[in-house]
């Protein structure tokens, strides 16, 4: 018997690892994406420069771009910062309501007294206290119970909705409301944004959440310390690391950035507590985090795309009836599935090329 | 006397009406994460089952068509999920994440791209539907009794069969069936596909049976309280059964208590219920209502060199 | 007319060849094993012996190379191919399933049709067979979870022999066997022997392979670097040629000074929480300027003693003094503590514990210390002083390559050991816990790592070196502790103590 050598060619180079892998995996992800849309009978490059012109095409259109891209920025850093702990959160779409209840109930009992110098940076800490508690519970079951946080952080989503639907319902509703929403804020209350669009101060915030983001995970003894616990639990142990209160710090810091999504929706657009505000964001994020491989210049990058995205989507279902916004979620659908679960597909057909042009 | 009849009889009807795509839902994902392969994408799969068959019952106008059409898209996700947790060895919560996502989008695209509805399927009328066989006014369609049958079916193939034991062993140890000269990766296959047929019977359930017509997001989590169930159950098939009741139950008290006064609690809120599902699931996986083991190679790619 | 030929061998191996990515396990392999004898393959931890039989089953696929089983050529491209040619394995990990029966894991892979039922009763059946003919007798409706090791390693040969297979690898037997076990098992594979079954014993004891095999090669480095017949050799010389050196380096150590006792344990006790007995009793002294050893078999709780010692585990029961502070079951404490009381701890696996393989040299560097000065100043990590810091350590330890800003996998094992040992030892500790200090080193830097862990012993430093390389706690130690079962059986000064005598407390049958 001769045992067939296995054609194992070497590691990719790293920039190959960093770069030209993730973009492959999002080219086979808007090539499937292509296939449906000329499913549905659209010529895929017309789509495309729809998609594009209705994202980047004017001044309204970035600033809707950068509006939604502030959403995804948060929900991804959340899922990223749980990531290098080494913690998978799906719950960023119930820590994301649970901000918004966070900050529109401190606006609802302070806006009338307080000057906006003062309740603004009240409402976004209410904001990331909201979040950072709803995802303190599962880290709570995780660290101490031993429970599984992805099962504990789905089952929680499903709860912030019934919990929220029933106070919108029955509590916070707006005297008089048909809908389910709470009265207006008062203009303290409200965040500065750009006239007539929804672009507000929350841009701002986000760009600083990726800061603070990089700063703590890679300049601070304590984001040494979670990424340890991430990558070797067992070295962290060793080093004097307690993994469950580094379990609740990191999952209440994802938490509470995944809150900020309130503040961006609830202070800087709606004015009032609405429901619903967060849909689909939270998981997003995980697509968001995932492209932009858990680094904070990654996830914004990524962010700015899925932004794109969902703008040129809105733009591009307006002027082509028979294709909804919802392709937009199909896309982030395939992004998770290729750079995500598929990441390793494309890797052999790499290696091979890199293999050949080496010989 | 009489009347006290009715209402549990209506009670239970309708019990078993919300239990049934969570009893074929969970059977399904007992398979899967029994061997190993842990499902968060049930409810993608139902969906995108449910959504495929109302559309090919509406076209086609056999409610028959439509199951069958509902179980390949089902198979299809199913094969997906296969492709990225067996083959690619990709993260499997993930894979589910993608999965329900691409799903709910896929319908909605699909559905406004062949119908015009805003992502609905047109009503469906007599025989695109399953029609109950026996009670009318208790909706006792065809897949009402293979949901009752798949509880002992799936039971007795993982306690009482070849296959069964070959499933248990490769959701533990991996490893040890393959130095018993058994190939994980199609154990594993077998797994994600048995799970894609219950998956598939579930959503054709929810869209031509239960319902008439497809419309957005309509599984509402179901999927999740299946997935709920199987740790409820303590991933054993009569148990996992039992707390599908629990929560068909609980859904059918919701309704009946919608702005029912109860003397000495006021007024119980029906989120309250309908979250009951999830809470009682959490306090489960905290300990505090005795201990759930999931299979111990559950969500772990299996990898032999490194 | 044609000569009689030999009878062909049980199996044969051919020029085997198998790397994984860089590391090159088994390098041009060829042997010859006759059919009804034992046949022993010995060398050090990493040599490639279990690597070399996961080939032979089918587990790896081998780069190049042949394997013939009785004459004939044979493709092992899975584990059931090499069963389908009668070849069983006993893994040192047991492939058994916890939660399953002994019965279902017998069956498991050979049912004997769809339905359980008929399968199990003939296993059962056929177990009471194999129980009788072999004397290998075990409860078939037991839990697997419930039995003990020795009896789980019952279950896998069982297992084997269910199979009917006629060629039977044990990988370490006794790696995880009492000494009453490990004869017991010997006695079993005599018998074994007796019915024409071909056994191949991998193992790194001396001791089983001159007491049960008949013909014993010797691996290093992923090559067979000898054959002889077991009675034509002994210990002493396969020692050698396992190690390929003299096996008693000869250590340039000034007479020990013992300074005050800077650590010390009393009625040190460790029940785990299935109410095991790791740590019984142990009472150490550990003084400032010289070197105590701990001598035992894997698994006698040394690893459970090095994480008390460190703070990693709370003890169940007695008290430790590190530098002057206690700790008891009533104040336990953690490892960032005991950094802070002068303790510095290079942990027996370097991969597991020691170090972050995705991480940076640099980053690596700092592991256990990046909590204030000088790495972290106002809340902020001080990037270029860690990286200084490394360059510092890499240039005193000679790691090569001298790249702090090199992922920390990237480098070879030595190599990492010598960052690891640098960074415990630069802060000048006061106490020294040293969890195997050279395992899967390469024989450079084992002596330049003896050599600086005498001279922090020189210059002060109360050092505990916990080891299963005998001669390397020979020639490091001053005293020698064995452990044996959780308890110190006995101490022993390494001037008078010799292999035969460590052996006999190491296995509990003598005590000093």
């Amino acid at each position: 018997m001769r045992a067939p050598r296995r054609s194992s060619a070497g590691p990719l180079p790293a920039w190959a690892e960093v770069a030209l892998l993730p973009l492959v995996n999002i080219a086979l992800a808007f090539i499937v994406v292509g296939v449906i849309v000329a499913i549905i009978g659209v010529d895929p490059f017309h789509a495309l420069r729809l998609l594009v012109v209705g994202a980047l095409g004017s001044w309204e259109s970035i600033g809707y771009t950068l509006y939604y891209a502030t959403n995804f920025t948060f929900t991804g850093l959340a899922v990223a910062v749980a990531f290098h702990a080494g913690l998978f959160n799906i719950g960023g779409e119930g820590q994301a309501y649970l901000g918004g209840l966070g900050c529109g109930l401190a606006i609802l009992a302070l806006d009338r007294w307080l000057p906006a110098w003062l309740m603004v940076p009240i409402a976004i800490a209410a904001a990331a206290l909201f979040g950072a508690a709803w995802a303190a519970v599962p880290a709570w079951l995780q660290a101490w119970r031993g429970s599984h946080i992805v099962i504990t952080t789905i089952m929680f989503n499903f709860v912030a909705s019934a919990l929220m639907v029933y106070l919108m319902v029955n509590v916070l509703i707006a005297p008089g409301s048909m809908t389910p929403q709470s009265r207006g804020f008062a203009p303290s209350g409200e965040l500065p944004a750009i006239a007539g669009l929804p672009l507000n101060l929350s841009l701002a915030l986000a760009l600083a959440c990726c800061v603070a983001v990089w700063v703590f995970l890679w300049h601070t003894p304590w984001g040494y310390a979670l990424r340890t616990m991430g990558h070797n639990p067992e070295a962290a142990v060793y080093a004097g690391t307690n993994l469950r209160r580094m379990t609740m710090l990191a999952m209440c810091f994802s938490g509470a950035l995944a809150g900020f999504v309130g503040v961006n929706e609830l202070m800087g657009v709606h004015h009032r507590i609405v429901l619903d505000f967060q849909a689909g964001y939270g998981f997003a994020g995980i697509a968001v985090a995932l492209m932009g491989r858990n680094h904070p210049l990654g996830v914004l990058l990524a962010a700015l795309l899925f932004g794109a995205l969902q703008q040129g989507g809105a733009e591009l279902a307006f002027e082509i009836p028979t294709i909804t916004r919802e392709m937009v979620v199909v896309i982030q659908g395939l992004i998770i599935l290729f750079s995500g679960a598929l990441a390793h597909l494309p890797r052999p057909w790499l290696q091979l090329l890199f293999a050949r042009r080496a010989s | 006397m009489d009347e006290a009849f009715s209402f549990v009889f209506l009670m239970l009807a309708s019990t078993l009406r919300v239990a049934t795509p969570l009893v074929l839902c969970a059977m399904g994902g007992l398979f899967s994460e029994k061997g190993g392969i842990v499902d968060v994408g049930l409810e993608g799969k139902m969906l995108m089952a449910a959504f495929f068959a109302a559309a090919t019952s509406a076209i086609t106008g056999s409610a028959w068509a439509g199951v069958a059409a509902a179980v390949i898209a089902a198979e299809a996700l199913a094969l997906l999920h296969g492709l990225a947790c067996v083959t690619y060895r990709g993260n499997q919560v993930v894979s589910g994440v993608a999965i329900n996502i691409l799903a709910a989008g896929l319908t909605v695209v699909l559905g406004t791209a062949w119908f015009a509805r805003g992502g609905q399927t047109p009503p469906l009328v007599g025989d695109q539907r399953l029609m109950p066989i026996f009670l009318p006014e208790a909706g006792d369609n065809i897949l009402v009794y293979v949901a009752l049958l798949s509880v002992p079916f799936t039971w007795w193939i993982i306690a009482r069969t070849r296959f069964g034991l070959r499933l248990r062993a490769v959701g533990e140890m991996p490893l040890a069936v393959d130095a018993a000269g058994l190939s994980v990766a199609s154990l594993r296959y077998r797994a994600v596909l048995l799970c894609g047929l219950f998956a598939g019977l579930a959503g054709a359930y929810l869209s031509i049976g239960q319902n008439a017509g497809f419309s957005r997001d309509m599984t509402a989590g179901q999927g999740f309280i299946a997935l709920a169930a199987i740790i409820f159950g303590k991933w054993r098939a009569w148990p996992a059964f039992g707390a599908c009741l629990i929560f068909g139950l609980l859904d059918a008290v919701a309704i009946r208590l919608q702005g029912v006064r109860l003397p000495g609690l006021g007024e119980v809120p029906v989120q309250l219920i309908q979250a009951m599902p999830y809470l009682l699931t959490m306090f489960l996986l905290a300990g505090f209502i005795g201990r759930a083991v999931a299979p111990k190679a559950a969500g772990v790619p299996y990898e032999k060199e490194h | 007319m044609q000569a009689l030929t030999p009878a062909p061998a049980a199996i044969e191996l051919r020029g085997i060849d198998k790397s994984f990515g860089v590391v090159h396990a088994v390098r041009g392999v060829s042997l010859r094993i006759e059919p009804g004898t034992i046949t022993g393959i010995v060398g050090e931890n990493g040599a490639g012996k279990s690597t070399l039989m996961s080939i032979l089953y089918g587990l790896y696929r081998a780069d190049a190379g042949e394997i013939w089983i009785g004459g004939q050529p044979a493709e092992m491209a899975s584990p059931r191919d090499a069963i389908g040619h009668g070849i069983g394995m006993v893994h040192q990990h047991f492939m058994l399933i916890d939660t399953f029966t002994v019965l279902e894991n017998l069956v498991l892979g050979a049912e004997g049709g769809a339905l359980l039922a008929g399968g199990l009763a003939a296993a059962r059946a056929e177990l009471a067979r194999l129980a009788r003919d072999y004397g290998l007798s075990v409860d078939p409706d037991a839990r697997v979870a419930d039995l003990s090791v020795g009896e789980q390693q019952r279950v896998e040969i069982l297992k084997v022999l269910f199979r009917g297979a006629r060629i039977l690898i044990l990988d370490e037997p006794s790696a995880v066997l009492t000494p009453q076990e490990t004869d017991r098992l010997f006695d079993i594979l005599r018998t074994l022997k007796a019915r024409g079954v071909t056994i191949i014993l991998i193992t790194h004891k001396l001791r089983e392979i001159v007491a049960a095999t008949d013909r014993v090669y010797v691996m290093r480095q992923g090559k067979i670097v000898a054959e002889r017949r077991t009675r034509d050799t002994g210990s002493e010389e396969l020692a050698e040629l396992m190690v390929g050196r003299k096996v008693r380096l000869d250590l340039e150590k000034v007479p020990v000074r013992q300074g005050e006792i800077l650590l010390s344990t009393e009625h040190l006790s460790l029940v785990d929480d299935r109410g095991v007995r790791l740590l019984d009793d142990v009472g150490i002294e550990l003084r400032a300027g010289e070197i105590v050893g701990i001598a035992g078999i894997t698994g006698n709780g040394q690893s459970e003693l090095l994480q008390v010692l460190s703070g990693i585990r709370a003890p169940s029961a007695g008290r430790l003094t590190v530098c002057g502070h206690t700790i008891d079951p009533g104040h336990p404490g953690n490892p960032a503590h005991m950094r802070e009381l002068g303790l510095a701890h290079v942990p027996e696996d370097r991969l597991r514990q020691g170090l972050v393989a995705a991480f940076l040299a640099s980053e690596t560097s700092i592991l256990g210390y990046q909590d204030g000065p000088p790495f972290t100043r106002n809340y902020l990590l001080d990037g270029p002083a860690v990286g200084a810091h490394c360059a510092e350590l890499m240039e005193r330890f000679d790691v090569r390559p001298r790249s702090p800003g090199l992922r920390s996998s990237h480098f070879s094992g030595g190599n990492q050991q010598k960052l690891v040992l640098a960074r415990e030892i630069a802060r000048l500790p006061r106490v020294l816990l040293v969890g195997q200090p050279t395992r899967g080193v390469d024989i450079g830097a084992i002596e330049f790592i003896h050599r600086e862990l005498v001279k922090a012993r020189d210059s002060g430093c109360a050092m505990l070196v916990v080891s299963v390389e005998l001669d390397e706690i020979l020639s490091l130690a001053d005293r020698i502790l064995v452990m044996f079962a959780g308890r110190i059986v006995g101490e022993v000064e390494p001037g008078r103590a010799d292999e035969r005598t460590l052996g006999l407390m190491m296995t509990g049958a003598a005590a000093a």
